[in-house]
Formats: C-alpha cells, sequence, structure tokens
C-alpha cells in the first residue's frame, strides 16, 4: 500500500467513528429518531473489508450500518441527512439510520430485519455468477444472526451452487444482551462453516491491516471460482445495542478492557511504529475530520424535509 | 382498583398466572437477562429463574415451534415475539401449524399456547418494524387474536389467555405501554371474544380496537364540546370477532365510522363494514366510513410517518362525514 492508502484507512476510522458521537448528540436532542445502532469498537472490521474490494464487488449489511456507509464513500453529510430523515439523505429520508443504501456505490443496504439479507445476498451473487460478472459480493450480519434459519438456508445454497460469496460475521460478543455463548451451540461461530463444508477463516476484527490482509486474499479465491468463504471476525461494541440499552448483560469492566484494544489506537500505534506517520500527521487527520463532520451535522439540519408528496413515491416503479 | 399503566397490568397478568400455575413459563428473545424489549418481564428472571424465563436465539420459527410442542405435552407457555414484523419469520409455525394442527387431527391435539407480541407504528422505526398487520393474522380459522387498548383489558384478557387451551396471539401496542388506567385488584379475567363499548353515545357507533380506541376517545371528546356523542365500540379480540353489541349501537345511530392503525384493503375496517352491510342494511342511513393507514409502507421521516398514521382530526372528520 502506499503511504496515502495507510493514511486514508485511518481518515476513514476515525470519520466513522465522530460521525458516530456527533449522531449519539443528534439522538439526545431529539433530531434522530427510532434505533440508533452505533458501530464505534467495530470500525477497523468493515474499513478493513470495504478496503479490500474491487469496485465490482458488492456489499450487503444489516441496520448497524454506518460504517460500510462511510467506506463505500458516501459522504458524511448524506449520512446524517438520512439519520434526519431528510430529502437528501441516501434513502430520501424514508429509511433512516438501519436502512443506509447506495447502489451507484454497490452498497446494497443496511438491513433491519435479523437474517434477512443473507439469501439476498446469495441472489446478488447468483446474479453475478449467471452473468459472468467478475464480481464477489461481501454479506456482513452479527454473531446473533447465525442463529437464524435464513442463515444456515443461505450457507447452504451459496455452497451447493457455488456462489462467488464471502460471508463476514462480526462477533461482537451480544446479540443485543445475550452473550454468544448463551445462544449459539458453538462460540466459535466459523465452525458453522464447517457443515456446510465452506472454507473459512477467523480474524482480529481490531486490527484493520489483518482484516484487510485476510480479506484480500480470500477475496482473491473468491474470484478464482473456489465458492463462498466464511470469515468471522473478532471485534466488540463499546455502546449499548441501540441508543437506551440498559446494559445489565455486561459488566463495565469488560467494556473497559475491550477499549484498550481499541482498533484506533492499535493502528495509530501501527503506522507510528512502522513509520508511516507520526503522531502529528494523524492528529492533524484527526482536526480535519472534526471539521468535516462539524460542517455535515451543519449541512444535515439545514437540509429540506421531504414533500408530503415523497410519502406515496417509490411504492412501485409502474 | 389503582391505576396502573398498559405495561404494568401486562406484566402482573404474567406475574401472577406464573405464580398460580407452574405450568406456564416464557421464552422469547431478550425476555430474561435483559428484562423484555418493552421491560414487561423486568424483574421475572430473578425471580423465576432461567427455566421459567428463557432467553431464545434469535430464531423466531423456533420459538413458535418449540412453543407449540411444549404446548402439545401440557405445558402453557408464553412465547413472545419482539415485534410483530419478525411474526412473518415465524408464519408457518402460526398459520400452517398453531392455527391447524387441533383440526387436522381430529380434535386429538390441545395447544394451550399464547403468543405475545407488540404491533404499531409511530416511532420512526421504519417500514420493515412499524406495521399493524393484525388483521392478517385474523384471517386463519384455527387462530385466536386478541389486541387490548387498555390496560385492564389487557390483564384480563392476557390471564383468560393463558389459562384458554387453544392458540392465542396476544397483541400489544408499542405506543401504549405508557398509558394508565383503572384496574381491579382481584384476580379476574375478560372472557376472549367479547366487543365491549368503551363510551356509550347516540350519535355515531365508532368501531375500533388497540391504539386506535385511545385515538378515538380523544375524537369523542371533541365531538363531544360540538354536541355530538359518538358510541364507541372496542372490538378487543379480531377472532373470535363479536358483532353482537356493534349490530347493537348500529341499529340505534345508524351510522358508523371503523377506525383501524392497519392499511384498509382487506382490513378490519373491510370486515366490520360488511358484516354491519349483511346483518343491518336496513339500518343503514350514512355510506360507512373506514380510517386507516395510507396505503404505503412506512416511512423513517418523522412528518411523513405521522401523514401516513391515523389522526384525532381525521376520525373527527369522517364522524362528521356520516351525519
Ligand atoms: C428477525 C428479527 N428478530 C429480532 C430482531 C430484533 N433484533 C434486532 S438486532 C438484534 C440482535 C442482533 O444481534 P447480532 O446479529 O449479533 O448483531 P449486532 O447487533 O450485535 O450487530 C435483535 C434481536 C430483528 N430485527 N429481526
Ligand atoms: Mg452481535
Amino acid at each position: 500500500m502506499e503511504r496515502e492508502q495507510y493514511l486514508d484507512l485511518y481518515y476513514q476510522m476515525v470519520l466513522i467513528r465522530l460521525t458516530e458521537e456527533a449522531a449519539a448528540q443528534l439522538y439526545q436532542q431529539g433530531k434522530i429518531g427510532g434505533f440508533l445502532h452505533l458501530y464505534i469498537g467495530q470500525e477497523a472490521v468493515s474499513t478493513g473489508i470495504v478496503s479490500a474490494r474491487l469496485p465490482q464487488d458488492r456489499v450487503i449489511t444489516a441496520y448497524r450500518d454506518h460504517g460500510v456507509a462511510i467506506n463505500v464513500g458516501i459522504p458524511a453529510k448524506l449520512v446524517l441527512a438520512e439519520l434526519l430523515g431528510k430529502a437528501n439523505g441516501v434513502s430520501k429520508g424514508k429509511g433512516g439510520s438501519m436502512h443506509l443504501a447506495d447502489v451507484q456505490r454497490n452498497f446494497w443496504g443496511g438491513h433491519a430485519i435479523v437474517g434477512a439479507h443473507l439469501p439476498i445476498a446469495a441472489g446478488l451473487a447468483l446474479g453475478d455468477q449467471y452473468q459472468g460478472k467478475d464480481a464477489v459480493t461481501i454479506c456482513m450480519f452479527g454473531d446473533g444472526a447465525t442463529n437464524i434459519g435464513f442463515f444456515h438456508e443461505a450457507l447452504n445454497l451459496s455452497k451447493v451452487w457455488n456462489l462467488p460469496v464471502l460471508w463476514v460475521c462480526e462477533n461482537n460478543q451480544y446479540g443485543m444482551g445475550t452473550a454468544v455463548e448463551r445462544a449459539s451451540a458453538v462460540s466459535e461461530i466459523r465452525q458453522k462453516a464447517l457443515g456446510y463444508d465452506m472454507p473459512n477463516s477467523r480474524v482480529d476484527g481490531m486490527d484493520v491491516i489483518a482484516v484487510r490482509e485476510a480479506t484480500l486474499e480470500i477475496l482473491a479465491q473468491i474470484r478464482n471460482g473456489q465458492g463462498p468463504h466464511f470469515m468471522e471476525v473478532i471485534t466488540y461494541r463499546y455502546r449499548g445495542h441501540s441508543m437506551g440499552d440498559p446494559e445489565r448483560y455486561r459488566k463495565a469492566e469488560e467494556v473497559k478492557q475491550w477499549q484498550e484494544n481499541d482498533p484506533i489506537g492499535i493502528y495509530r500505534r501501527y503506522l507510528e511504529s512502522h513509520a508511516i506517520a507520526n503522531a502529528q500527521d494523524l492528529d492533524q487527520i484527526d482536526r480535519r475530520v472534526e471539521q468535516e463532520v462539524a460542517e455535515a451535522v451543519r449541512f444535515a439540519e439545514e437540509s429540506p424535509e421531504p414533500p408530503p408528496e415523497a410519502l406515496f413515491e417509490d411504492i412501485y416503479v409502474e | 382498583m389503582a391505576r396502573i399503566t398498559y405495561r404494568e397490568a401486562i406484566s402482573k397478568a404474567l406475574w401472577e398466572e406464573m405464580e398460580r400455575d407452574p405450568s406456564v413459563f416464557i421464552l422469547g428473545e431478550e425476555v430474561g437477562v435483559w428484562g423484555g424489549t418493552y421491560a414487561v418481564t423486568k424483574g421475572f428472571y430473578d425471580h423465576f429463574g432461567p427455566k421459567r424465563v428463557m432467553d431464545t436465539p434469535i430464531a423466531e420459527a423456533t420459538i413458535v415451534g418449540a412453543a407449540i410442542g411444549a404446548a402439545l405435552t401440557g405445558l402453557r407457555p408464553v412465547a413472545e415475539l419482539m415485534t410483530i414484523n419478525f411474526a412473518f419469520a415465524a408464519m408457518d409455525h402460526i398459520v400452517n401449524q398453531a392455527a391447524k394442527l387441533r383440526y387436522m387431527f381430529g380434535g386429538q391435539f390441545t395447544l394451550p399456547l399464547v403468543i405475545r407480541t407488540v404491533s404499531g407504528g409511530g416511532r420512526q422505526l421504519g417500514a420493515t418494524h412499524s406495521q399493524t398487520p393484525d388483521a392478517i393474522f385474523a384471517h386463519f380459522p384455527g387462530l385466536k387474536v386478541v389486541a387490548p387498548g387498555t390496560p385492564r383489558d389487557a390483564k384480563g384478557l392476557l390471564k383468560a389467555a393463558i389459562r384458554s387451551n387453544d392458540p392465542i396471539l396476544f397483541i400489544e401496542h408499542a405506543t401504549l405501554y405508557q398509558m394508565r388506567g383503572e384496574v381491579p385488584d382481584e384476580d379476574y379475567t375478560i372472557p376472549i371474544g367479547k366487543s365491549t363499548i368503551q363510551r356509550p353515545g347516540r350519535d355515531v357507533t365508532l368501531v375500533t380496537y388497540s391504539k386506535m380506541l385511545e385515538i378515538s376517545m380523544k375524537a369523542a371528546e371533541q365531538l363531544s364540546k360540538e354536541g355530538i356523542e359518538v358510541e364507541i365500540v372496542d372490538l378487543r379480540c379480531l377472532r373470535p370477532l363479536d358483532m353482537e353489541p356493534v349490530l347493537q349501537s348500529f341499529k340505534k345511530t345508524n351510522r358508523a365510522v371503523i377506525v383501524e392503525e392497519g392499511w384498509r384493503s382487506y382490513g378490519v375496517g373491510s370486515e366490520v363494514a360488511a358484516r354491519i352491510y349483511e346483518e343491518a342494511f336496513d339500518y343503514v342511513d350514512a355510506p360507512i366510513q373506514r380510517i386507516a393507514q395510507k396505503e404505503t409502507p412506512l416511512p423513517y421521516n418523522r412528518t411523513l410517518e405521522q401523514l401516513a398514521l391515523p389522526q384525532v382530526e381525521d376520525v373527527v372528520r369522517a364522524v362528521k362525514e356520516v351525519l
């Protein structure tokens, strides 16, 4: 990687974090409604994965989707505009936080029904395979999603049809308040791929470079026609499941421990120890992002509400 | 009598039935350690323990399926589906299994099963999380569908549902949990399948249930100031549907407005209006009005969402229309 690319990964992770911190504030001010699932703590996962894809590779994820949205290049101001329900939000204010998508950027959505997007991902991959396209579908989902039938049906099908899918399980230790071992027969979730005879791997999700390198290698294999791969990424969400989570299911101590392994902190140290950037360079990026997010908030707040007739638009094509 | 919330009423019904009958147990997502997504089962896990308050994986089909199986062995499971939107992931087990097993096996099977769930929009949760598809579930013979609109009814109906030997879908409303109302202190049940008059009146019959009862009550107060007295019939159960109080009221007022939160097409209003036309055609003085959600998936944006949902003013307007 060029130095610029290294720095860009850092920039993206900081942008996700600060955009979400701003979103949390807007939520507290009552300007964002509904659910708001923050990705803070998991930034290295989507950043590493999306950085490894080619433009033709599709990405689809669950409702915890702000990270992917920023990594695929949706400007923070358009993410925030959607969170505020504005007409110029990526989903015209109709989707909200859980439903960001940008088809131009090959990002096929945030999806709010747990596991429901996995069969759809299989279909995206089928479409590319059918049309002889050299594309991989990257499908991200949580640990909790691996317990619902959709998951198992989609994995099985992808293997039977040798579909070009990278299944990415973001194991952040909990599905809402339920710890992995209380809901899943196997705590090492990649073992679920064994039942479908699917190649699999386990990656440290707090290390953006590890995620990126693993993804590069796996995407190349899938592109070579090797069929689907299952990647489990170990990570942690620092914030509650959604805003207003009483967090009775875990100790503050545990959160603190994971925060010591902060993905942004780890990457800062990596860049410094490899002499790619010094603290000053990185602080400068931090300040640039702070400014960008402040402008994005202003832009989103000043953006127009959708007109009443928008209620009946986009129900059908015809 | 105590004034308690809809949430407390449901919580008490569950608690008291679990204390009364050891075969009653709860299973569902986040019902235990979390204390229930809507805090209905807060404190249950500590009191009753993990055997009777079971946190499940995210697996709606199997939550309902396993509850059916356990019910067949004589237990009285109360399965919780976090919201009714996730019931679609359990549709086969609700529709093809729970609603059919007894009949299909010639009455050999008994399913003392309650599925508690939550309907309703208005919280900016977007298209997949805001639906009020209650009518869909009322379509299937073999399943009973209960949807209370007051704390008193919620408690009495849930107790009756838990003691019933039939599969019952018990639909709560997401924006009613804070509502307060008088609830008797003593143990009581309310029979499943009985509509009731929630407000007497002489001019127009207003038929509704669940959250729309609250909206209709507000409309009634407003209309009362203008000298219009509406009679509000609360269906409380969509199946079996008790038309008696509706018809009685209609024969008196000769005018009806039906208010539901779900979509108008093929909805509760369609059914009730059709039955009025079938059974009281000679009493009709004006076309029956139906108030319902606009025919679009619900948007996230607050203003658009409110535009799509039935409002007090819509009800007031419809009542004036039929007069
Ligand atoms: C079918 C379905 N059931 C339940 C829910 C409610 N729900 C939303 S997120 C969630 C937990 C999912 O956990 P996980 O897959 O680990 O993702 P994470 O939130 O940790 O990113 C649940 C139960 C839902 N959205 N869809
Ligand atoms: Mg998780």
